[in-house]
């Protein structure tokens, strides 16, 4: 499905990262394994809806809608 | 033979530095590197009979890519061969529930070519957790040798020392080769290049791990999402945390009043005994009343201080930190702040300084700014001896609102407060401040853990001693310039004071006499002429003189306020009862009037909880911010903001 991101996912679902819109992703998210070909499942979001909890390919973290939604995922 | 030099080095959140105190025990020291404030940990260790070695315990960090002042710092460090920490062996430290991540900054350190050990730590999980590793391969194909370690346990740590002592035998060849060419052809700018590289570098891992690790998935749901589900959660969550925070403070305040009190008693035995045993002298004055009651100073915020570096490094270990950060970023974010501002709001409580310290984790510039600048607006406990003694004075003991105490109620008002001026500023300084910073929010969620013992009893010993060391220091210092200033004074009436009072005064008996000649001689000293000289500028807030010397002396530090006005008041060491009455039967010279009204002490209780009256912590936001400008501004505006609040309080009270 064309156009979803990180921040498009609902709790629970999983996908797999497919690009990055724009350049403006932290290096640090990359490094830590958010890239290309990896997975991704959203755990959770805070209670005001953001950051959203994920489990990117074994590693937990937070990030905020507005970095999540540059993140294109296809889901699984 | 000297010491071979050891480097760790790993991700945040691996046991690093549950691995280094297992390898040094006490035997370590925390210091600064040249220039930058970045944490620099070196600790000995003896490896057998004859070797011994000298470990730097490196900032966590994810990278080699030096985006943050940490990961600088280890770059600097392992890149060039003439630093003085260039190791002879790295050990990188990596969580064996989290191989792939970690391995990522491994394969960093190996491009570098120092001999390199792999210790993977947590490894009394494996078996939890189902996990199994080839050791035999994942050594070869990583070109390395492995150490399964638990720093929990205390397992497997002399294997790592046998490793590190024969250090020369390692392989310092790199274990992943990109492909320079396809590099140089389809990437132009370098942040691409960076990313392209990343993700070959997880090809590889990926690959290694295909070949040497597997875990049987039937143990991975665990402890966290259970956790998860509560600390986390829309209503609970809240709940939870700030019923955390409550017993936190009942805490923080009632368990630390008795040492407190001890503390501060036997400092005033001290300055007694030196006076009691010593010689009469400058030498001696000095000892009785600058430095002893300096350092006294200083020492009585051991408690409190230690108190909170306990509470939030077991909420950090336990990694019930990150899940608070991530309930609250988004309300914090409606006030320009950052979900890990609340930490340096919630440890501002107790002093500003290490909580303006604990702002370093914020990544985005602006916030963490805002964060140091609104910080000092939480009512630290400095404060507490100010609040407690001018509420007394204007609030009646009995004085009950709906059955509550008013003291009380004014003292939570007070807290509340400080609290609200903080987010208000903040608003503010989101508002006006006009700095182009992008939202680099990423949080780790760790694994939660029982916190070890050790490792938060080393932290609350670290971290109070570099607080007892570097802000007793200039407490020190300025307590030892304001008795210079309080004991000396131009001219004939400081040095003829005691003639001067006798002939005034012919029928006072002796005790009165010396009481009168101390107060003639401080209102005739430096600091009673300044006082005298900024009396124009704080009359119209309600204040006298003396109160000017106070507010002076406790731009020092707040607490020196109520000393102060014991030392103009002359009563000395007599009980604390006796300085409120003597405030109370204070009037001013020229009207009569008492100085201690309810509008003036409205007026005081504005001042203290608005001003920027702490040296200490100039000098770290000096530090943070690398520069003069924003301590500066912040002095500026929170002092006027406390003076122009005070001044419209007295005004319209009085």
């Amino acid at each position: 499905m064309k156009g979803s991101t990180i921040a498009s996912l609902q709790k629970g679902e999983r996908a797999i990262i497919k690009s990055f819109e724009g350049i403006d992703v932290p290096l640090k998210l990359i490094e830590m394994g958010c890239i290309e070909g990896n997975y991704v499942e959203v755990l959770q979001r805070a209670p005001l809806k953001d950051p959203i909890y994920l489990n990117i390919s074994g590693t937990y973290l937070a990030i905020r809608i507005e970095v999540a939604s540059k993140i294109m995922v296809e889901r699984l | 033979m000297s010491d071979i030099k050891v480097a760790l080095i790993g991700n945040p959140n691996t046991g690093k530095t549950s691995l280094f105190n297992r390898l040094t025990g006490l035997n370590q020291k925390v210091g600064n590197y040249p220039g930058i404030t970045v944490d620099k940990k070196v600790g000995h260790s003896k490896l057998n009979k004859a070797i011994s070695a000298e470990i730097i315990d490196l900032p966590g960090t994810y990278s080699l890519n030096a985006s943050s002042l940490d990961e600088d710092v280890a770059v600097q460090v392992l890149s060039d061969k003439t630093n003085e920490n260039y190791p002879d062996v790295v050990v990188v430290v990596v969580d064996i529930e989290n191989l792939k991540r970690n391995l990522y900054l491994y394969t960093q350190v190996k491009d570098l070519g120092i001999p390199t050990i792999l210790a993977v730590n947590m490894a009394d999980q494996m078996k939890n957790r189902g996990i199994d590793i080839d050791m035999q391969s994942m050594e070869s194909l990583l070109e390395t040798k492995i150490a399964l370690v638990s720093s929990k346990q205390n397992k497997g740590i002399s294997f790592l020392k046998k490793l590190i002592v024969d250090y020369k035998s390692l392989s310092t060849v790199p274990c992943f080769i990109d492909e320079p060419s396809v590099l140089s052809k389809i990437v132009n700018t370098e942040k691409k290049k960076h990313h392209l590289e990343t993700v070959r570098r997880y090809q590889f891992i990926k690959s290694v791990l295909e070949k040497t690790y597997s875990q049987d998935p039937q143990n991975a749901k665990d402890l966290r999402s259970l956790l998860d589900r509560v600390l986390i959660h829309k209503y609970f969550g809240y709940l939870i945390f700030f019923t955390i925070l409550f017993s936190i403070f009942q805490a923080l305040f009632s368990w630390s009043a008795f040492p407190m009190d001890y503390i501060d008693s036997t400092f005033a035995g001290f300055s007694e005994m030196a006076r009691a045993h010593l010689p009469e002298g400058v030498f001696t004055n000095l000892l009785a009343e600058g430095i002893i009651p300096g350092i006294g100073g200083v020492v009585i915020f051991i408690p409190q201080i230690a108190f909170l570096f306990l509470f939030t490094s077991v909420l950090e270990e336990s990694g019930y930190m990150s899940r608070v950060v991530f309930l609250m970023d988004k309300i914090m974010r409606k006030f320009g702040l950052s979900g890990k501002s609340i930490v340096p709001l919630i440890s501002g409580t107790a002093c500003a300084i290490p909580a303006i310290m604990a702002a370093r984790n914020i990544e985005n510039w602006k916030e963490r700014l805002i964060t140091i600048l609104v910080t000092p607006f939480t009512t630290c406990s400095a404060r507490l001896p100010v609040y407690a003694i001018i509420i007394s004075l204007i609030v009646p003991a009995e004085a009950r609102f709906m059955s509550f105490n008013v003291q009380g109620l004014m003292l939570m008002a007070l807290y509340l407060l400080g609290f609200g001026v903080a987010i208000l500023s903040a608003m503010l300084l989101d508002k006006f401040l006009k700095l182009e910073t992008k939202s680099y929010f990423v949080i780790e969620m760790p694994n939660y853990k029982l916190p070890l013992f050790k490792n938060v009893a080393y932290t609350v010993i670290e971290k109070t001693k570099a607080f007892v060391f570097e802000a007793g220091k200039i407490i020190l210092a300025i307590s030892i310039l304001l008795w210079v200033l309080a004991s000396y004074g131009p001219g004939k009436d400081f040095s003829h004071a005691k003639e001067i009072v006798t002939q005034n005064y012919p029928d006072l008996n002796e005790e009165e006499l010396n009481a009168e000649i101390a107060s003639y001689k401080l209102e005739n000293s430096y600091i009673g002429i300044m006082g005298k000289t900024i009396e124009p500028v704080i009359r119209p807030l309600g204040y006298d003189w003396k109160i000017g010397v106070a507010v002076i002396t406790s731009f020092a530090a707040r607490e020196v306020f109520v000393g102060t006005l014991a030392t103009i008041y002359s009563v000395g060491s007599e009980e604390e009862s006796t300085i409120k009455d003597r405030m109370r039967n204070e009037v001013f010279q020229d009207s009569k009037k008492p100085v201690y009204s309810f509008a003036t002490g409205v007026s005081i209780l504005l001042f203290y909880a608005f001003a920027m009256q702490c040296m200490s912590t100039i000098a770290i936001v000096k530090r943070e911010t690398n520069g003069w400008k924003w301590p500066l501004i912040q002095m500026f505006v929170m002092s006027g903001f406390a003076y122009l609040t005070a001044l419209i309080a007295y005004q319209i009270l009085k």
